[in-house]
């Protein structure tokens, strides 16, 4: 079978070969700390569950604090010059498309034909992660075609990959550390404090005060959580169903539907949802780390109040 | 039935929001953040690290999905992947930006509404495809006429692409049956003694994924005549 644990190993992997490339790399001013950064980064998938959960929370600690303070800093990239790129893609056409579209295919293949496929009893791909295995097998055979048809080695592959990896920066670990976050504050009881604190001071008198406040409300609750998954159960709870099912008598589908709709609006107006709004920044090499966040704010704004208005109409 | 519920975590809250205001380094807003939401709900410094810790390797596939493609699509970078998007693109004279990418939202929502949430991406397809596609576009009209593209556009029209991926996959993804959104909702109405059926969800889900596709069209028109118009002054 083929597990999670197998692609843990190789992030775990090239997050050590970034680590040791910094570490060499005289070009990079932080090189110390910046390879200690994606070292521990490392730590995290090659040890996994071995490391005491202590442990893990000092790293992670460690790790916030060396890129809070500016420690992390990309190496010196060695690119190819543009004309030798523009050779290369006139001679190679649209062969280079192939891996780039491999990833979706094979993904989609893994996670709808091999899904029942079983070897020896074991199914052949982990059932619980079916997508991210699916993804990870598909990342393989792109790097396997891609080698192929640029006759570049693995080693580039892997020289490559740290080179991104460098441009983003600390920006790759935000949305994994949002993610304890959001996990700590289900923990501490956050969720509970919100719906307490909405639900005693808006007064719910009207249907349209009452759809203005679930949706607003699931939005500003995502803005905050970073997570539409995490707004959705606590105003649901809080205005959703005793207000717009109990006393509005609307349809639970619709309540539910737009509700989760207008949290989508929340998500893209917020740097906490990081893996959708502030990766991409980095990815792009956006010198504003909002710019994704302030292009996606003439289309949510507006969707809210088309999901008010719909909720009003709908319901 | 008024059960005293601890407000104090939210001052966990207090922190994540002013740290933004105060545009702090967000990686210390969230340590800043775990430490207060941790001490207000009265958990002792080792206990708040232990469950950092532990939630830490328990989310650990996050990542993943950024991660794994990144030496392939590396390696076709370098081999002039960008290029060949560009001057492919640049040969069909009618795709403008907008268009392009009103092209691209279409195709990622209508995907992400049949289950394909695969089939796109920011990694994978935007960053070595779309955005490359976007920006020559803009460059060809610009330089047609003249002038320059110049880097604020430029910036404009990456964070665009970005956009796009995002509103097609949030509201595409939603109308999708068995997606996780919907089952989730299913479970919590379950749990508060409502009965609903997904495909019911799912159907309403469209109006509001309709609109999301008009409003976002529109404002990617009106990035065209941005383009328009800078290619107009260079004239």
């Amino acid at each position: 079978m083929i597990t999670i644990d197998f692609f843990y190993l190789l992030v775990g992997l090239l997050f050590a070969a970034t680590a040791v490339m910094n570490l060499r790399d005289r070009g990079n001013p932080r090189r110390f700390s910046s390879a200690l950064f994606w070292g521990l980064y490392a730590l995290v998938y090659l040890a996994g569950d071995h490391l005491p959960p202590l442990a893990a929370g000092l790293l992670m600690v460690a790790m916030a604090l060396a890129a809070g303070f500016d420690l992390v800093r990309p190496g010196k990239a060695q690119p190819l010059p543009e004309s030798e790129r523009r050779a290369s893609a006139a001679r190679l056409g649209h062969r280079l498309l192939v891996p780039a579209l491999a990833i979706p295919v094979v993904t989609m293949i893994g996670s709808t034909l091999l899904k029942d496929v079983h070897l020896d009893a074991l199914p052949l791909l982990d059932p619980k992660n079916l997508t991210l295995v699916s993804m990870g097998c598909g990342a393989i055979v792109a790097l396997a075609l891609a080698c192929s048809i640029t006759r570049a080695s693995p080693l580039q592959g892997v020289r490559e990959a740290r080179r991104l990896i460098d441009a983003m920066g600390w920006a790759v670990v935000l949305p994994h550390m949002l993610a304890v976050l959001g996990l700590l504050f289900s923990e501490a009881g956050v969720g509970k404090a919100v719906a307490e604190v909405t639900t005693s001071y808006i007064p719910m008198t009207s249907r349209l005060v009452a759809c203005a406040a679930f949706c607003i409300g699931m939005a500003l609750f995502t803005v905050v959580m970073g997570n539409g998954f995490a707004a959705f159960p606590v105003i649901a709870g809080g205005i959703g169903i005793p207000v717009l099912v109990g006393v509005y008598h609307a349809n639970p589908a619709v309540m539910a539907a737009i509700g989760m709709f207008s949290a989508y609006c929340g998500t893209l107006m917020t740097p906490m949802a990081a893996n959708f709004n502030i990766v991409p920044a980095a990815l792009l090499e956006l010198p504003d780390k909002n710019a994704v966040i302030k292009a996606q704010l003439p289309t949510a704004l507006p969707l809210l109040g088309v999901n008010i208005v719909l909720l009003y109409f709908l319901m | 039935m008024h059960t005293a519920v601890n407000l104090w975590p939210l001052l966990g809250i207090a922190v994540v929001v002013a740290g933004f205001l105060l545009r702090a380094h967000p990686v210390l807003v969230v340590i800043a953040a775990c430490a207060v939401t941790g001490l207000a709900a009265a958990m002792s410094p080792v206990h708040i690290l232990e469950s950092l810790g532990s939630a830490f390797l328990k989310t650990r596939n996050l990542p993943l999905i950024l991660l794994l493609p990144l030496a392939a699509i590396g390696l076709l970078e370098r081999a002039g992947l960008k290029e060949h998007a560009q001057a492919s693109i640049a040969t069909i004279r009618s795709a403008t930006t907008g268009r392009l990418l009103t092209v691209y939202l279409f195709v990622r929502e209508l995907a992400a509404a049949f289950g394909l949430t695969s089939l796109g991406g920011h990694p994978n397809m935007v960053r070595p495809l779309v955005a490359p596609m976007a920006e020559a576009a803009a460059e060809a009209r610009i330089v047609a006429a003249g002038g320059r593209l110049d880097e604020r556009l430029r910036h404009r029209i990456r964070a665009m692409s970005a956009a796009t991926d995002n509103v097609g996959l949030f509201f595409g993804e939603d109308v999708f049956v068995a997606f996780g959104a919907i089952v989730l909702m299913q479970t919590i109405l379950r749990a508060e003694g409502l009965e609903v059926d997904p495909l019911h969800m799912a159907l309403w889900g469209i109006p509001t994924a309709v609109s999301a596709f008009v409003i976002h069209a529109w404002n990617l028109r009106r990035l065209d005549l941005r383009i328009l118009k800078e290619a107009g002054s260079k004239r």
